[in-house]
């Protein structure tokens, strides 16, 4: 006789925990219900990313690079399972390799992308990049999880919270994900996930005034709204790309800041 | 109320609080009997071998193998063979190897600990909480480099050199391992490494990391010996030599590879000058101070081995500095509670032993704080010098021992004359609460690596190096990563 | 001192503009050094000791507007007794209370080593006029407290207004006449370790017999760094004149271990002459079960559970 499974529910991801939408509503993906994420949903989610937010920014950059290494020792444990929600193992094992990029990054943004200024003068001039703070992410369709994953990782490498709107066609990697993150020593609502009707969800993300930065490389027809929304408490707005693997999309979420000091006796 | 509860408790106060001992234990630790060499993925038996010791009481604790010259010469080979695959490996693949040493090595971190404290005589809170973590945090840092080089590097080409014939030191073992192989490996070579004499065992043990890791055969390769073994790797076919050790060796080498094409860094020896002026927090100076010149029994190249007080504050200072060197408990480095562990080895001690002669006899004042040394085993007291002049052999030549040289001055651009007056150039130490102050002094003191407000403080992104004859090349960062590369 | 004579008093620099410019601590290396002192590993009889003077040095305190005479009884029940099944276990030091439960404690602690501490000056907040507050202590005195724990002015200091901080402990001292005065600095609200330093120098030049942390009422109270900053105050004044002021850390001392990481500090910063109950104090309530659940582990060698110990 063979055994009956028992059935995944597939939830919200916020604050480190797997809520059902306040709305009560689901959607069919893939096959199964799956949470359809409200703008309250979206509200709870970004409190969760600012309060997440200094502590993981105060972390050493080392101390984030482990957080980020671990992800993907957790996700390396569930390849079977992530290459069925997407397009096969050749995807998950990207995926895994891209967050071991970003975790090693970590640790090196200052020395890369920070300088000692020599400014006329005696007075020690120094730059250094800071994270933007809270930044919502519109994830692309395609590919399911390494988009998911290209567009979260920078963001977070650099010391950011994150809540993201997953593809709406394909949510389940996800979910999957999220479950990796939530067993790999992430602070509750450094990540935040969130499943169901993109062009539902994203405006509320766009327009909220306590975002500071929005990714809208899987935006699509809603791009051009979204900016308009963004503008108005100038939000730092990116698009990039679905596959991408770079210092720049780490430094797109990020502020400089330089510090003058005298030099004297 | 009771007659019970009617009861006058005074009982009398002891005169003092004795600490129990507090050891950790040895037990996680397995030590074979003799080791070979590491070479090529395979344990070698030699021909020779002699005993490692325990510097706190002298006694033995295994065999390691006495590596000949065509011993070594067999080792760059199987270092060589293993160049050719590794290098062509994607930096990524590379980048996870090491992750997975850096991972390992924390997970066995008090494995190594305990070893480290017992082999090399620092004190298990230091061997725990510092060693350790560091180099850990070495592969960790480098691992992330080995694929992205093209960042740390724009506009020119990185390619690895080859092979790397390392040679290291006995006050930071398996630290000083961490140093050398992490970048070598991240650019791509393969590598030779001698750890020292006196302390090979946690180098020997790091094989079995590597066995777990599953790094391909001959990348790392451990050859044990003394001085000959050394010099026998500085005359073999590698690409590169990297030697951090006396100032003495390291001019040694740089005559010998003279000419011969192979590139070279040397981190060698330092006579440290921490500067204190009046306008410090005092007491955190004088912890300074103290960590300066008695973490890991002064055995540190970059140790503050030269106090200048403001003559301003002299005498808090120093009655500070004395009444808190009596707190420092010297004993066990298996200990908890030990501060200040064992001299290295008997070589060590009579140096040490010699120059503290030289002081006394030249004119200076010694203190020392009472304490009870074991009997057996290798020991000094933190010991520190007043009334030393510039020109006292104390005050020019480098100790490497629990002993501190105090001298003063009366301005900055007399602390920086007086800092700067020597052939070394590691490290220098300025204490003030003054933020314009402590910028003017890095900017003049020729060292390379400056600590303000605080003393021998390590990370593997901070760049790690000595001006003048403290040697060239930087360990650490990303400029770290440049003596493993060839640019064409 | 020598006194220019063209000046009335003397060269001084007004208090205002001298007290910031003294004693800047580092803060990264005064928690580096707290957190290094934190590991020492203090075991077998070293432990049994440390616990043992713990209990000697404990001010049980109850400060709560509910407190009612019967509540007050019980915690003198154990403070003169604190394990019953084990007479060999010291009293504590003192009681700590508001001064309407000093008769119910000085009757039920009559005969005993104990003494009666009591918070005054318009504790915890301080915010009243300074008649107000001397009546307060000279009450509580009245009432036969033998320790007075009085609250310095933060709302003057954190605006400048020193000498008035200064004056009110010269005052509250006075209005002491026999009982020891502990100065309450309130360390969380003073926001630097720069400041918790002049606080104490300050407390300790108006005379105060002790310098304690904080009141208990707000969230943070004592800490290993911000002990170490006031212990190292304390050496200071001691160096320079001979007097021993006291030391009492208060709230958020819940653990033996967290205890003796205390009494280690005092140990290695003013050595064992501190290491009396005469000048040093923790201000706990839950401790002292935690103390003795430790000391019948080290006895019996097996890990207590709170069953076994009463909560008075």
């Amino acid at each position: 006789m063979t055994r009956l499974p028992v059935k995944k529910t597939y939830k919200l991801f916020i604050g480190g925990a797997f809520p059902r939408s306040e709305s009560g509503r689901t959607y069919e993906a893939q096959g199964q219900n799956v949470a359809r994420a409200s703008r309250k949903d979206a509200r709870d989610a970004v409190v969760a990313a600012r309060g997440a937010q200094p502590k993981w920014a105060g972390a050493t950059a080392y101390n984030r690079g482990q957080v980020l290494y671990r992800i993907a020792e957790m996700m390396e444990a569930r390849v079977p399972e992530f290459a069925e929600l997407c397009s096969g193992e050749d995807e998950v094992h990207r995926s895994i390799d891209r967050w071991v990029w970003y975790a090693g990054f970590a640790d090196k943004l200052a020395q890369v992308l920070g300088s000692s200024n020599p400014v006329a003068g005696p007075y020690f001039n120094f730059t250094i990049p800071e994270p933007t703070g809270v930044v919502a992410v519109v994830a692309p369709d395609e590919p399911p999880l390494l988009g998911l994953v290209s567009r979260i990782a920078p963001a977070i490498t650099g010391g950011n919270a994150v809540i993201a709107i997953a593809s709406e066609t394909q949510p389940l990697a996800a979910v999957e994900l999220a479950e990796a993150i939530a067993t790999a020593d992430v602070p509750g609502g450094v990540v935040n996930l969130l499943t169901g009707h993109r062009a539902e969800l994203a405006p509320w993300l766009a327009s909220h005034m306590d975002v500071n930065a929005i990714d809208l490389t899987g935006a699509d027809g809603l791009r051009a709204d979204l900016e308009v929304a963004a503008a108005e408490n100038v939000k730092r707005v990116v698009v990039g790309k679905p596959d991408s693997q770079s210092l720049y999309e780490i430094s797109a979420f990020l502020e400089l800041k330089t510090v003058w000091h005298p030099i004297g006796t | 109320m009771t007659d019970l509860e009617k009861r006058s408790d005074r009982s009398p106060v002891p005169a003092d609080w004795t600490y129990a001992p507090a050891p950790e234990s040895t037990d996680i630790v397995r030590l074979q009997e003799r080791y070979g060499l590491y070479v090529g993925g395979e344990w070698l038996d030699t021909k020779e071998h002699f005993a490692t010791i325990a510097p706190r009481d002298e006694s033995p604790l295994a065999e390691v193998a006495q590596a000949s010259g065509a011993d070594v010469q067999n080792a760059v080979a199987a270092a060589r063979e293993a160049f050719g695959s590794w290098s062509k490996l994607p930096g990524s693949e590379r980048a996870k190897y090491l992750f997975r040493i850096a991972r390992i090595l924390a997970e066995r971190s008090r494995e190594f600990a305990v070893l480290e404290s017992l082999n090399g005589g620092k004190p298990i809170k230091e061997s725990r909480d510092v060693d350790l973590p560091l180099a850990a945090a070495h592969f960790f840092y480098y691992a992330g480099w080995a694929d992205k080089l093209e960042y740390a590097f724009p506009n020119r080409s990185p390619k690895p050199l080859g092979v790397a014939g390392q040679i290291i030191p006995w006050n930071f073992p398996l630290l000083m391992l961490a140093w050398k192989i992490a970048p070598a490996l991240a650019a791509g070579n393969t590598v030779v490494l001698k750890p020292a004499e006196t302390t090979p065992l946690t180098a020997l043990l790091f094989c079995d990391v590597v066995r777990q890791a599953e790094l391909p055969p001959g990348v790392v390769n451990i050859v044990t010996g003394d001085g000959s073994t050394g010099a026998a790797l500085v005359e073999s076919e590698v690409d590169k030599i990297a030697f951090t050790g006396s100032t003495d060796v390291g001019k040694a080498i740089q005559r010998r590879l003279a000419g011969s094409g192979k590139k070279v860094t040397l981190e060698l020896g330092g006579k440290a000058a921490n500067i204190v002026f009046d306008d410090c927090a005092l007491d955190q100076a004088v912890e300074g101070i103290v960590n300066g010149i008695y973490f890991n029994q002064g055995h540190v190249c970059c140790a503050g081995s030269r106090l200048f007080v403001q003559e301003s504050i002299y005498e808090p200072v120093v009655e500070k500095l004395k009444k808190r060197m009596t707190t420092l408990r010297v004993g066990d480095p298996l200990d908890k509670n030990t501060d200040v562990g064992a001299i290295n080895s008997r070589m060590q001690l009579e140096k040490i032993e010699e120059l503290v002669a030289a002081g006394k006899e030249e004119g200076a004042e010694i203190y020392q704080p009472p304490c009870r040394l074991p009997e057996k085993g290798y020991w000094f007291a933190p010991t520190v010098f007043t009334n030393v002049a510039q020109s006292y052999r104390i005050a020019q030549e480098e100790i490497f021992g629990p002993v501190l040289s105090v001298l003063t001055f009366r301005t900055p651009d007399e602390a920086v004359e007086k800092a700067n007056n020597t052939p070394y150039g590691l490290s220098a130490g300025v204490w003030t609460e003054k933020g314009s102050r402590i910028l003017w002094m890095a900017e003049r003191l020729r060292a390379g690596v400056v600590w303000a407000n605080t003393f021998n403080r390590f990370d593997p992104t901070s760049p790690f190096g000595g001006y003048k004859e403290s040697g060239f090349g930087r360990e650490g960062g990303l400029h770290g990563m440049e003596p493993y590369l060839d640019f064409e | 001192m020598a006194q220019a004579p063209v000046l009335p008093r003397g060269f001084e620099l007004p208090l205002k503009q001298r007290l910031p410019r003294i004693g800047a601590i580092d803060q990264v290396a005064v928690e580096g050094r707290a957190a290094d002192l934190a590991k020492r590993s203090i075991k077998k009889d070293a432990k049994v000791w440390a616990l043992e003077l713990a209990i000697r040095c404990c001010d049980l305190t109850t400060l709560e507007g509910q407190d009612t005479p019967g509540k007050v009884a019980a915690l003198c029940s154990k403070a003169i007794r604190p394990d019953p099944s084990d007479p060999n276990v010291p009293s504590v030091a003192a009681i700590c209370v508001y001064p309407n439960l000093i008769p119910t404690a000085k009757e039920r602690l009559a005969g005993s080593a104990v003494k009666v501490a009591s918070v005054a000056t318009a504790f915890p907040s301080g915010q009243s006029p300074l008649d107000v507050k001397i009546r307060d202590v000279e009450d509580a005195v009245a009432m036969g407290a033998d320790e007075i724990d009085m609250v310095i002015d933060r709302g003057a200091f954190l605006s400048g207004r020193y000498a008035k901080v200064f004056d009110e402990i010269v005052k509250v001292k006075e209005a002491c006449g026999g009982a020891h005065l502990k100065v309450i600095l309130e360390v969380s609200e003073l926001g630097t370790y720069d400041n918790v330093r002049r606080a104490s120098l300050l407390a300790m030049a108006a005379g105060g017999d002790f310098i304690k942390t904080s009141t208990g009422k707000l969230p943070g109270a004592a800490t290993l760094p911000v002990q170490l900053v006031m212990l190292e105050a304390i050496r200071d004044v001691h160096e320079e004149t001979g007097r021993k002021v006291g030391m009492k850390p208060a709230g958020g001392i819940r653990t033996a271990k967290n205890a003796i990481q205390y009494l280690v500090q005092v140990h290695e910063t003013l050595g064992p002459d501190w290491l009396t109950p005469d000048l040093y104090r923790l201000g706990a309530s839950s401790l002292v079960n935690d103390i003795l659940m430790q000391l019948r582990k080290e006895k019996t060698g097996a890990y207590q559970s709170k069953d076994y110990f009463t909560n008075d």
